[in-house]
């Protein structure tokens, strides 16, 4: 999918006035008058002048629907770049129910005013779902249902991101029964790039990435077949996972707070869904970083997954998932920790859960002598 | 002959709020909330395993994030009768007083401060008066005058690109401005400063939770397992880093936040005596320091005040079925037992249903139904919520830590205290409680510090996770103090799975249309007589809403159709 960044062609305002026949004079008079509009020193003549001289910057319109705002303030958390650097030198953030100073009238006037004026080169987000149920009536702005002002914004956008699991994929209020009609952004909007960053909420720093790629590269970033960043989401969870040893020794936190807890062992059987998630969260972490669910000893929920609210109670372990070579059933590999015949695993795969959890058990019996021979 | 104005979207607060309000001789005269977008969680939630509801009640909010599923688990533990580990307790604790820190910061300078601070008018600010005035009022090392330079010259740049962004459209030159120039660079200063602050603090909810927004709770205590020894669990390296954050926190908090509160504060003391409204007031108590039921020992403590009778606080609870009610008639829902009765939330039920206009529309119909919220009651009367009434509660019953932070800034803006029933009150309130749970989050801390120290790492106890052990029946109430005010979640438990489960939550009780009797609820009470110099503006009526940090995904949930089994939906995973 590909789509050139139609900012990177838009002409600035100077060359805009030049095109209209104005000189380099009326130019320079028009940005004295302004700069004294703004309320600024006629010493900023020169800065004002550059500044209309230069790129624009990407015009955007952040849309809410049925959401809860924490993609907005994942997106805050953003360590690199930081929103402040975002918001002021990169993007032009024109509506934003969050953030923006205007209310009303004078909103909906920036709305109508970003829309009209960039058709066709604005970066539309939207965070929420779309009710579809009695008539969109379960979500109105300004008197209009949620659906009415999708179809009007998406009309003039370069691209969509949707943001979170809400507009990618409906979130917690589609789950079942999903009484209000959730639907996410892609089942209703046709014939424009969609790209989906799920995860409630994504990663700060992925959101920031996506944006930043955009118009780092003038163009979005490739996806997967379900519309995702390749860059965040091609791994899964467990494949990332530093506990993933442990899985692979067979070597389990049973229930919370329990010695393996303590140990930082693996969390599939008290429910852990990282062997189904693909995010960059062991990878990227959270908060600049500072650490991701599994870290902080909680499974992964499955959070930026298709319908993870009903793919299983949160501490059931999963069934099954796709399986590698070496992967197995969590029981068969306890089994054979415990020395059980465990059917249906390839003999290789045996012989090196085994090693690794004796190698792991040995570690720790290494650590536990040197202790002893400091104790004594 | 009044004139009728809309304000929808109301932004700079959390989902979809319209106002509705009559203007007449530059005053409101009349005012209708209206809470636009519902998501019916509570639909979802029925048939589901208990301890699962702490992760779908935390999705009703990402702003005020982590408080739900709080008081999700507490509902749950309520029921089954869990006491969770000193431990579990106290990180708990802990990351409340991160939250409130954090959703009152991002509040004040990112929601709010734009009401009284004109951003473009900062542009004409000298740096160095700006400097001197800034070290005059707090000993933030940021403030020299070549800061102040560099943030003005940024902004003059950004502004002189024609592409406002955020700041498009604002009120900016509106006569309500009353800041000096320098003042007003200073809270464009820190607006951006808080911006990179806030990301730091809520570090603290990652390393306890994995992650924020939505950390990542437990029913039986807390999922992060204490270990002094190993890498993944709580150890030294990791209450260091949570040590720091707290400090640095309150130093924001301190050196920052409420310098310019009483700087801005002290130029708009006309708000004083604007947007009392109700003068009733509700607190259920929060921040345990002798374990979640021992309510008497709570840092912030319950309460309900009436007429502004401070030397009264009544006690409230929960459980009874006479105090807190809900009522539907101005809300769009059904009633089996007809439009005007009011039902305890163990009894809760109604059916969602949108009469209103057809959109798009101009206006609501609002001598009819005009509002997805419905309308909480304590005893019958209409309550306010949130950190006024926290303060009010503290104060009122003469806790000393309340009346010292109270007092001083009563003091420092010197008015009385009846200036506390107001828009001002209510956000020089969240300031002050601020302050309060800063050094809280502090000893907290040092007390997880010591229990550690003592031996005792236990952080949740599982002795009844497994759903065997639990009793056929259960009813349980969790009690939170969210930033916006009171919060509770009522759940029935029925053979292992959620029978119903229903929220109260503070923006209701705050932003709930009148009643059946034609009482009006703290936001539609507080716009009451708020000035409108220009009624194309409403900069006025927007100080007053943000005084109450509306947050409305949180306040729009209910869907219950009493007696409706619901076998259809089946127990997912089973």
């Amino acid at each position: 999918m590909k789509n050139d960044n139609a900012l990177v062609s838009q002409p600035t305002y100077y060359e805009e006035v030049q095109r209209k026949g104005y000189s380099r004079r009326d130019f320079v008079k028009f940005v004295s008058m302004m700069t004294a509009f703004i309320g600024l020193e006629q010493s900023a003549i020169g800065q004002v002048a550059k500044a209309l001289e230069t790129k624009q910057r990407m015009p955007v319109i952040w849309l809410h629907f049925q959401e809860c705002t924490c993609c907005s303030e994942s997106f805050l958390r953003s360590s690199h770049p930081i929103v402040a650097d975002i918001l002021l030198d990169k993007i032009s953030l024109d509506y934003s129910e969050t953030l923006m100073a205007a209310s009303g009238t004078q909103a909906e006037d920036v709305l109508k005013n970003t829309m009209a004026k960039y058709k066709g080169q604005y970066l539309l987000c939207i965070e929420g779902s779309v009710p579809m149920g009695a008539d969109g009536v379960y979500c109105m702005i300004g008197g209009k249902t949620s659906f009415q002002i999708l179809q009007e914004v998406s009309e003039g956008a370069a691209a969509i991101i949707a943001w979170g699991s809400c507009a990618s994929n409906g979130c917690v209020q589609s789950a079942k029964p999903n009484p209000t009609g959730a639907t996410p952004i892609h089942k209703l909007i046709k014939g424009k790039p969609i790209i989906k960053v799920p995860g409630c909420p994504p990663i700060g720093e992925v959101m920031a990435g996506v944006i930043v790629h955009y118009l780092t590269f003038g163009r979005i970033p490739e996806l997967d077949r379900l519309g995702r960043p390749k860059a965040f989401y091609n791994k899964r969870v467990h494949d990332t996972c530093y506990r993933r040893p442990f899985y692979d020794a067979g070597l389990f936190v049973e229930t919370f707070d329990d010695e393996n807890a303590k140990k930082g062992y693996c969390l599939y059987k008290v429910g852990c869904k990282g062997p189904s998630t693909y995010n960059a969260c062991a990878v990227t972490k959270w908060n600049g970083g500072t650490s991701f669910p599994i870290q902080s000893g909680h499974p992964c929920i499955g959070c930026s997954e298709e319908n993870f609210w009903d793919n299983g109670r949160l501490y059931d372990r999963a069934s099954s998932f796709s399986g590698f070579g070496i992967e197995a059933n969590a029981d068969d590999l306890g089994k054979v920790a415990l020395g059980v015949t465990a059917a249906g695993l390839a003999v290789h795969a045996i012989a090196t859960n085994f090693g690794k959890s004796k190698l792991i058990h040995d570690h720790e019996t290494e650590g536990k002598e040197s202790e002893q021979e400091l104790d004594s | 002959m009044s004139k009728r104005i809309v304000v929808d979207p109301v932004t700079r607060i959390e989902g979809h709020l319209r106002i509705e309000a009559d203007i007449e001789n530059g005053k409101v005269t009349d005012a209708y909330s209206s809470g636009t977008m519902v998501r019916l969680l509570e639909e979802i939630l029925r048939g589901r395993d208990p301890r699962d509801a702490w992760a779908f009640v935390g999705r009703v909010c990402g702003v005020c994030t982590s408080i739900h599923s709080l008081t999700s688990a507490r509902c749950v533990e309520d029921a089954l009768d869990i006491v969770i580990p000193p431990n579990a307790e106290l990180v708990r604790n802990i990351m409340f007083c991160t939250s409130y820190m954090h959703d009152h910061v991002v509040h004040f300078y990112h929601l709010h401060a734009m009401d009284w601070v004109d951003i473009m008018n900062a542009l004409k600010a000298d740096p160095k008066k700006t400097s001197e005035l800034a070290q005059s009022i707090s000993k933030w090392s940021k403030s020299s005058p070549g800061y102040f330079s560099d943030i003005q010259n940024r902004i003059k740049k950004f502004a002189s690109s024609g592409q406002l962004g955020i700041f498009s459209n604002g009120y900016w030159g509106h006569s309500a401005y009353k800041l000096p120039a320098e003042l007003n660079l200073i809270g464009l200063a820190h607006y951006l400063e808080a911006l990179e602050w806030q990301k730091e603090i809520v570090k603290i909810h990652a390393i306890f939770g994995g992650k924020n927004p939505h950390p990542n709770y437990l029913v039986g205590g807390m999922a992060c397992a204490i270990n002094l020894d190993d890498v993944s669990g709580i150890n030294a390296e990791r209450l260091a880093y949570v040590g720091q954050l707290l400090q640095q926190g309150k130093e924001f908090v301190e050196q920052v936040y409420i310098p310019d509160l009483m700087a801005i504060a002290s130029f708009y003391k006309d708000w004083g005596s604007i947007g009392g409204g109700l003068g009733n007031y509700l607190v259920y108590g929060d921040l345990p320091v002798n374990g979640y039921r021992d309510i008497s020992a709570y840092k912030f403590q319950g309460g309900a005040i009436l007429n502004k009778d401070l030397s009264r606080i009544h006690e409230v609870d929960l459980k009874k079925d006479d105090e807190v009610q809900e009522f539907i008639t101005h809300s769009w829902y059904e009633y089996e037992e007809g439009n005007d009765k009011g039902l305890h939330p163990w009894k809760g039920e109604s059916k969602v249903k949108y009469t209103g206009p057809k959109p798009p529309f101009a206006n609501l119909e609002t001598d009819q139904k005009y509002s997805y919220l419905k309308t909480p009651r304590w005893k019958g009367n209409a309550m306010e919520v949130g950190p006024l009434a926290r303060v009010l509660v503290g104060y009122g019953r003469g806790r000393e830590d309340f009346k010292e932070v109270v007092d001083k800034a009563l003091k420092d803006l010197n008015v009385p205290v009846d200036a506390l029933f107001s828009t001002l009150g209510r956000t020089a309130a969240r300031g002050l409680e601020s302050q309060l749970t800063a050094q809280w989050g502090l000893d907290f801390y040092d007390q997880l510090l010591t229990n550690i120290k003592n031996g005792d790492t236990r952080m949740a106890d599982m002795s009844k996770f497994d759903p065997a052990t639990w009793p056929k029946s259960a009813f349980g109430v969790g009690h939170t103090e969210a930033p916006r005010g009171a919060l509770a979640h009522w759940i029935n438990i029925k053979d292992e799975k959620i029978a119903n489960y229903q929220l109260v939550v503070p923006t209701t009780w705050n932003a709930s249309p009148r009643d059946h009797k034609g009482q009006k609820s703290a936001y539609e009470a507080s716009l009451i007589d708020t000035p409108v110099a220009d009624e194309t503006q409403p900069l006025e009526i927007l100080r007053t809403l943000h005084s109450f940090d509306p947050c409305m995904a949180c306040s729009v949930h209910l869907y219950d159709e009493k007696g409706n089994t619901i076998s259809k939906v089946s127990v997912l995973g089973d």
